[in-house]
């Protein structure tokens, strides 16, 4: 591991087991009539939320106190960056006050990585623009690998993803978690599709690990896993589809899409959901959606991540 | 006991137990615990990764066999609890697995292989807490090679092996290692 975790594409696929074993075994940690671990006790772990998050923030909050890590958490509403203070002065202030880790999510891509040359501390990416958000493509990795390599256990420790097909549909553009997923899924050994019309699609996708298609319908008898990214209208400047309803028709997953996915194959979603818009309320709360699930994973994802990363020596600069 | 160099595949080390002989220790302590718990009624046993899993597995079917009893069995990772875990990278964590029912006012008995500084045992005490409350916890050790840095001592011991610190104790079990033997090494270093 090392000492950051910024990109999905910094984990090898070695890297990546290890956190999915890790959270395996800290899973069972939710059946425990005491859910605390003592492992990060004195550590101080700052939540830095430049962006309106609710479930990436609180997550990281319970993981941080589960493993009885010391949480500051820093909203840029009402502190003084609303005052105009730069990202390296609210990154030395965080230093001053002896921070271990900084979970960081921001709305310009980079964000992590220029905070990463300004403080001693581990940094987490939390989401970073338009760029990458890993914690979350590590609790899908797991999420699929629980459902679909057998329900967690010691017999799926040191499994991959090989042979697993996702397709993953809509707003790749604007989405942090579609780069993210892509990177990690295909190193942990799935085949990764991408779904979705040719205007939320960047231009370097050809360069991914994956292949493109613009029909949703002809992808999914062949898919073992969907996952819908949210229509990012807040990141929206330009039309990049006629309608709404237009792109609901073709690249939504309503219960009709759904009835054409093999009988084994599970629906995912990052949340937050457009109800109606990139999947149907009916599919949401089917029993193939694996949403409820992905946020509890959340938490047990994230301990994974702060523990290797704070749990061990000060300074693991030697990857393993 | 054999003293001279041993065959085991891919160890360097002087055998200080075989096959037999370890066999011949567990049956002696699965006794020793069914005495001392007045028949094993209420008890757990607890082994802690890697290689006291096995040993509390053995155990447990030992004690099956000798009174008909079916010992609840089960792992306890002490990782997250030890307090040497920021001299080292983080390490993988081990599996733990308690019995369903809890081990509320059981007789918890944990298994280890070696029993050397005590600070894994103090790591598994803190770990219990965490799970409840038994009525009494019991140690029983493969080996207790010494050397102390905690006021720890266990309840059933298979051999208790004088060594210095300069040297190393490896326990090999057949379900991890696919064959049994106690050898000690020399390490070089104190």
């Amino acid at each position: 591991m090392k000492r950051h975790l910024i990109s999905a594409g910094d984990l090898s696929r070695a890297d990546a087991l290890l956190i999915l074993d890790t959270a395996e075994e800290l899973a069972i940690l939710s059946d425990r009539p005491i859910k605390k671990l003592p492992t990060l006790r004195g550590r101080t772990v700052v939540n830095l939320f430049f962006e309106d998050s609710t479930r990436t923030r609180i997550s990281f909050e319970a993981a941080a106190k589960r493993l009885s890590a010391d949480v500051i958490n820093f909203s840029a509403k009402g502190s003084s960056v609303a005052k105009g203070e730069s990202l390296k002065d609210t990154a030395l202030t965080l230093e001053a006050m002896g921070a271990d880790a900084v979970v960081i999510r921001h709305s310009a891509s980079g964000a992590p990585h220029r905070l990463a040359s300004w403080v001693k501390g581990s940094v987490v990416n939390a989401g970073d623009g338009t760029h990458e958000h890993p914690t979350q493509a590590l609790l899908d990795a797991f999420t699929i690998r629980r459902r679909l390599k057998g329900l967690g256990g010691a017999a799926t420790r040191g499994e991959g993803l090989d042979g697993i097909r996702v397709t993953i549909v809509g707003d790749v553009l604007h989405g942090r978690v579609a780069r993210s997923n892509v990177l990690l899924l295909s190193a942990l050994g799935a085949e990764v599709t991408l779904a979705a019309p040719p205007t939320l699609l960047p231009l370097a996708v050809g360069s991914w690990p994956c292949s493109v298609s613009y029909d949703l319908d002809s992808e999914l008898p062949k898919s073992d896993v969907v996952m819908m990214l949210r229509v990012q209208r807040e990141r929206m400047t330009a039309a990049y589809f006629p309608s709404v309803r237009e792109y609901s028709r073709r690249y939504g997953l309503d219960k009709a899409r759904m009835a054409r996915l093999p009988e084994h194959a599970i629906v995912m979603h990052p949340g937050p959901m457009n109800r109606g818009v990139e999947i149907a309320a009916e599919v949401a709360d089917s029993a193939r959606s694996t949403i409820v699930e992905q946020v509890a994973n959340g938490v047990t994802i994230r301990m994974a991540v702060l523990y290797l990363l704070l749990g061990g020596t000060e300074f693991p600069e030697v990857t393993q | 006991m054999c003293a001279a160099r041993n065959p085991v595949a891919g160890r360097d080390g002087l055998a200080v137990l075989d096959a037999e002989e370890i066999r011949r220790a567990l049956t002696r302590i699965a006794h020793e615990i069914l005495e001392r718990t007045h028949g094993g009624g209420e008890i757990i046993l607890l082994g802690i990764p890697t290689r006291g899993v096995p040993l509390a597995r053995r155990l447990a079917a030992l004690i099956g066999e000798f009174e008909g009893l079916e010992v609840p069995c089960g792992s306890l990772d002490v990782t997250m609890h030890r307090d040497d875990l920021r001299l080292r990278p983080a390490r993988a964590l081990g599996r733990t697995d308690l019995p369903a029912a809890g081990i509320d006012g059981k007789t918890v008995v944990l298994v280890d292989d070696v029993l050397y500084s005590g600070r894994t045992v103090r790591a598994a005490l803190d770990a219990l807490t965490d799970f409840g409350r038994p009525r009494a916890v019991q140690l029983a050790v493969l080996v207790d090679r010494g050397h102390r840095e905690l006021p720890i001592r266990a309840d059933y011991v298979g051999k208790n092996l004088p060594t210095s610190q300069r040297e190393v104790v490896h326990v090999l079990l057949a379900e991890v290692d696919d064959t049994d033997a106690v050898l000690i090494e020399d390490g070089g270093q104190p």
